[in-house]
């Protein structure tokens, strides 16, 4: 086993973890979490390894199986797939150690079977991380699509309803993908995105070549529920175990975004896409703006932690699609890096959200009250996660709103700029709401002589552990913004833009 | 300015901060606990003063802690001005602390261990605004400052508390979100930096319109400088515990609202800029209204602390009026009135919280007679008002003066006017309380034979704070050295 095998391996670890988790696992229970902490551990230990090797010494290029392209699929492995393996790893392996507790309670004896697709949803988003051709992506996206579908139809309640509802417009957005690489394939003959965008460039400007982009965009918009295509979302990630949640809504939609600008990058040149349809562009950045608006006011009709976190996680979208279609560098350094504060700091929530349920059975926000002495170091670390979705310095999240904005204000996108302040605000008067509901407790009065005494009923070891850690990667990530955007982010850009 | 890289700005914010750790495990021995607040507050001031010297003989220190954004790093830097605050907060922290103690014990508070430790975080972040070197980092602190503060603003935990914590943060978090982040973004892009620099970065960078427009919402965006029209949390905070009135909102909170406006002006905007485009006498003007309103609202309130809050609201704008005269003298008053209305004010709430402790009583109308159970408090209260008003020989007839004679310097006629006006005004809320207290009978059907003096922890700390507001008027030479060094280098 050489290191010059490593990034195949990262996938080819999950993959064979699954069935290696579904198959022991029937033997026994206890198979299925060393399996899957060690099959995970291993890949993010290779993931830093090969981000270390990337930004040594550029992009790495790995045919699969020694079969050229562009009959064979390659590996394309840049700073920015670097990176994104890097924190599918990384997350995957923190937001398990929260599932397993949550799973051994949520589906008891069934751990074997929602680990083997949680297995191979990892395995296909860290393949999505490494593609560098066009239908190897759309099966990967299936593969995360299924496995999800699966996952989340493991739930209680209406969850079978709402991944039905998910498989329908999830299908859509796919097979809009697939059209768009179907018009790719008619134009060039070839799948290999590298070969794609050579052959691209010396062809003329056709209809089929946008309506190609238009289906491929619009297909990956519906994956990444970019309002108003985002209709499946809240009822999907809440309805879902809180076991899948807590991997799936840090994760998904951010891949899905890293693969919109793998697409503008690798196959269409910043250039078409950005400035050969005028209006396209700055339309897009008011449709994100007015996604951020919209999703930001339907959160504050939430009465649900978990359902009001998903309409966050649409607005959040919203911010990384206003962002890469700001085109500029400012405006794509805050995309990039928001992808990776959004994952952390969605980590952080949904991990304490797993928490509060494992403890008290409900998130509603009836049952949140007095929460702040019941479940201090929970409530501690939610509180971090909430001033960075906030964006309050020294998290995370003010670092790339900061860019963000600057974009913003330098392409003078006046519209977007308001709607990222405006949301700022609204999750201040979200976020407060619920810190408000746990801090204080009603039937409280005056001085509050002689409380009662509460009993302090942390959750376990396994969830609180992962949850810290989450909350303080949004300090260290916050005050490591600069060398991480200079060291790495601005690597993934490429040159001239 | 030559700067020293020392790892003493970091130091002294970050003792209090992780004096919250021991304070925290200590719940259980408050003796511990409070030894370790008062720890903290003493090695603070120590760590503070020891850089003084090298200030003063024209030095600094610098520290960067983290390369965050291109061109602005998060970096403490200890010049003459943050050294004037800094040396202000940390002593009389010290003496709040004490104060504190004599207080929540006397009222057998709940949730003691909370409030230590966020007033120990709350101070941190205070000294971080005074030796922030750039706005990104003054930012930060500002932020961590209002979000420290709000668990002791809702300390009490009833309905009232609720709802005043959640107006205190709409104002504040909302304009510092709203107003102040936009407005560091547009700095930083037209300039590439948000360094403090003498003379400031916005020199020909901008058109007058996109100037005035950045200063005024900085100005309403610094929120806790209680400005008008987002002055409004300044009286509902007044729900707290007095200690944390008394500090934050004499000394802390709101001191950190106008250092922040002064820093914009002098380091961002400079004084030349603002006189070359009229800015500053535009925000005389625009501030005159906060002071001349304010002090009116004053006159109206029964409740102690709340006449307090408003008077706070005016005096603040005091120290924002003196920087937009742009005239030596003006500048001069404006910064030193930092101090002069800290050590002043500092006392009134000491005050107005040792009355409640004796007697349980927060409206002024019912504190006829008071005066002659508890003379010692109210002789400070007297002092205290004397200092506010700026009257000698009160250290607050100093920086009054200064303000008046830049007002005269820069031939601004209608602010003499608003200045003796509303002086004339401060006097007309203060005397009454004084007079009533020692001259007017109880009223009637009350006893007053329970009353006493308040406890010994409550009465030490009023009385040296208002021996300092005298002494100030006879040794205000370290706070007038670094004013002026701070504004003319």
């Amino acid at each position: 086993m050489t290191t010059s095998n490593l990034h195949i391996y990262i996938l080819a670890a999950p993959l064979l973890g699954a069935f290696a988790v579904n198959l022991l696992g029937r033997l026994s229970r206890r198979w299925v979490a060393p399996l899957t902490l060690g099959v995970l551990g291993y890949a993010t230990v290779a993931a830093l390894v090969v981000l270390a090797r990337v930004l040594r010494d550029g992009t790495i290029s790995y045919t699969v199986g020694n079969w050229r392209p562009p009959f064979g699929i390659e590996l394309v492995i840049d700073p920015l797939g670097a990176l994104m393996l890097l924190l599918i790893s990384a997350v995957a392996l923190t937001a398990t150690f929260s599932s397993l507790t949550s799973i051994e309670r949520e589906l008891p004896g069934r751990e074997h079977l929602f680990f083997t697709m949680y297995l191979l949803l990892i395995a296909g988003l860290t393949g999505l991380a490494l593609t560098g051709d066009a239908f190897n992506l759309y099966v990967l996206l299936e593969i995360t699509s299924i496995t999800t579908y699966g996952l989340i139809a493991m739930g209680r309640g209406r969850a079978p309803l709402a991944s039905f509802n998910y498989i329908i417009m999830g299908s859509i957005g796919a097979c809009f993908y697939l059209l768009g690489v179907g018009y790719l394939y008619l134009l060039t003959g070839t799948l290999n995105m590298a070969d794609i965008a050579r052959i691209l460039q010396g062809l003329q400007e056709t209809a089929a070549l946008a309506t190609a982009f238009a289906f491929i965009l619009v297909g990956l918009w519906v994956k990444m529920a970019f309002f108003p295509l985002h209709s499946w979302l809240p009822t999907a990630y809440t309805q879902a175990p809180s076991g899948a949640s807590v991997m799936i809504a840090p994760l998904m939609t951010k891949v899905t975004v890293f693969l919109m600008i793998r697409v503008i990058f690798s196959i269409f040149t910043p250039t078409y896409a950005f400035f050969h349809h005028p209006g396209v562009q700055a339309g897009i950045v008011w449709a994100a703006a007015l996604a951020i608006v919209c999703a930001s006011a339907l959160a504050l009709a939430q009465r649900d932690l978990k359902r009001m976190l998903t309409y966050i996680i649409v607005a959040e979208v919203g911010y990384m699609v206003g962002g890469v279609w700001l085109a500029n560098t400012q405006g794509m350094t805050g995309a990039i890096l928001h992808i990776v504060n959004d994952a952390l700091m969605t980590l952080c929530l949904f991990l304490a959200a797993a928490a509060i349920i494992y403890r008290t059975g409900s998130l509603g926000f009836d049952s949140l009250q007095g929460l702040y002495r019941r479940m201090p170091i929970t409530m501690a670390a939610f509180t971090v996660g909430a001033f960075s979705m906030i964006g309050i310095p020294p998290t995370a999240g003010f670092f790339s709103k900061w860019y963000l904005l600057l974009g913003g204000i330098e392409a003078s996108q006046w519209g977007y700029v308001a709607a990222l302040v405006f949301s700022s605000l609204v999750n201040a008067v979200l976020f407060f709401r619920i810190i408000e509901i746990a801090y204080f407790r009603t039937g409280e009065a005056g001085h509050g002589h002689g409380h009662a005494v509460v009993r302090v009923e942390e959750a376990p070891l396994m969830m609180l552990a992962p949850l810290v850690l989450a909350a303080l990667a949004l300090i260290a990530v916050g005050f490591g913004s600069g060398p991480l955007v200079n060291g790495v982010i601005r690597l993934a850009i490429p040159g001239g833009f | 300015m030559a700067y020293v890289h020392s790892i003493w700005p970091l130091a002294a914010v970050l003792l209090p901060l992780l004096a919250t750790v021991p304070i925290m495990l200590s719940g259980r021995s408050p003796n511990l606990r409070e030894s370790w607040t008062l720890l903290a507050g003493g090695g603070m001031f120590a760590i503070v003063a020891s850089m003084l010297p090298t200030v003063l003989a024209g030095g600094g220190f610098v520290l960067t802690l983290a390369e965050v954004v291109p061109g602005v790093p998060i970096q403490l830097r200890v010049d003459a001005l943050g050294m004037f605050f800094a040396l202000v907060a940390s002593f009389l922290w010290i003496f709040t602390s004490v104060y504190s103690i004599g207080y929540m014990r006397a009222l057998e508070e709940h949730d003691q261990t909370r409030y230590f430790a966020s007033f120990a975080v709350a101070i941190a972040a205070t000294i971080g605004v005074a030796f922030s070197a750039n706005l990104l980092t003054l930012y930060l602190f500002y932020e961590v400052l209002s979000l420290s503060t709000y668990p002791l603003v809702t300390h009490e935990q009833n309905a009232e508390a609720r709802a005043s914590g959640r107006k205190y943060l709409t104002y504040i978090l909302g304009t510092s979100i709203g107003l102040v982040l936009p407005a560091m973004l547009i700095v930083y892009q037209l300039t590439g930096t948000l360094d403090f620099t003498h003379g400031g970065i916005l020199a020909g960078k901008a058109s007058p319109a996109t100037l005035s427009l950045l200063l005024l919402l900085f100005v309403l965006g610094f929120a806790k400088a209680g400005v008008m029209p987002f002055h409004g949390w300044l009286p509902a905070a007044m729900v707290a515990p007095t200690p944390v009135s008394a500090f934050l909102h004499g000394v802390a909170v709101v001191k950190v609202g106008v250092f922040s406006i002064l820093r914009v002006v002098f380091d961002i905007f400079g004084p030349d800029l603002l006189r070359n485009l009229d800015l500053g006498v535009a925000l005389t003007y625009f501030v005159s209204i906060t002071i001349l309103f304010a002090s009116l609202v004053a006159l109206t309130q029964d409740n102690l602390k709340r006449r307090l809050a408003y008077s706070t609201i005016g005096q603040l704008s005091y120290m924002i009026l003196g920087a937009g005269m742009v005239s030596a003298a003006g500048m001069t008053g404006g910064v030193l009135h930092i101090a002069m209305h800290a050590f002043g004010k500092i006392t009134l709430f000491f005050c107005a919280g040792a009355i409640y402790v004796a007697s349980h009583k927060k409206y002024i109308s019912e504190m006829d007679g008071l005066g002659r159970k508890m003379p010692i408090t109210y002789a400070a209260f007297f002092l205290g008002a004397l200092s506010i008003i700026g009257m000698p020989p009160l250290g607050g007839f100093l920086s009054k003066w200064n303000l008046l004679v830049g007002a005269v310097q820069s031939h601004q006629m209608v602010l003499v006017a608003v200045l003796l006006g509303s002086s004339l005004l401060n006097a007309a809320y203060f005397f009454p309380i004084v007079y009533r207290g020692f001259f007017a009978p109880a009223p009637a059907g009350e006893a007053r034979e329970g009353i006493r003096e308040a406890p010994l922890f409550c009465l030490l700390p009023l009385s040296v704070t208002a021996l300092c507001s005298l002494l100030l008027f006879f040794y205000p030479t370290v706070f007038l050295q670094l004013v002026q060094r701070a504004l003319f280098p």
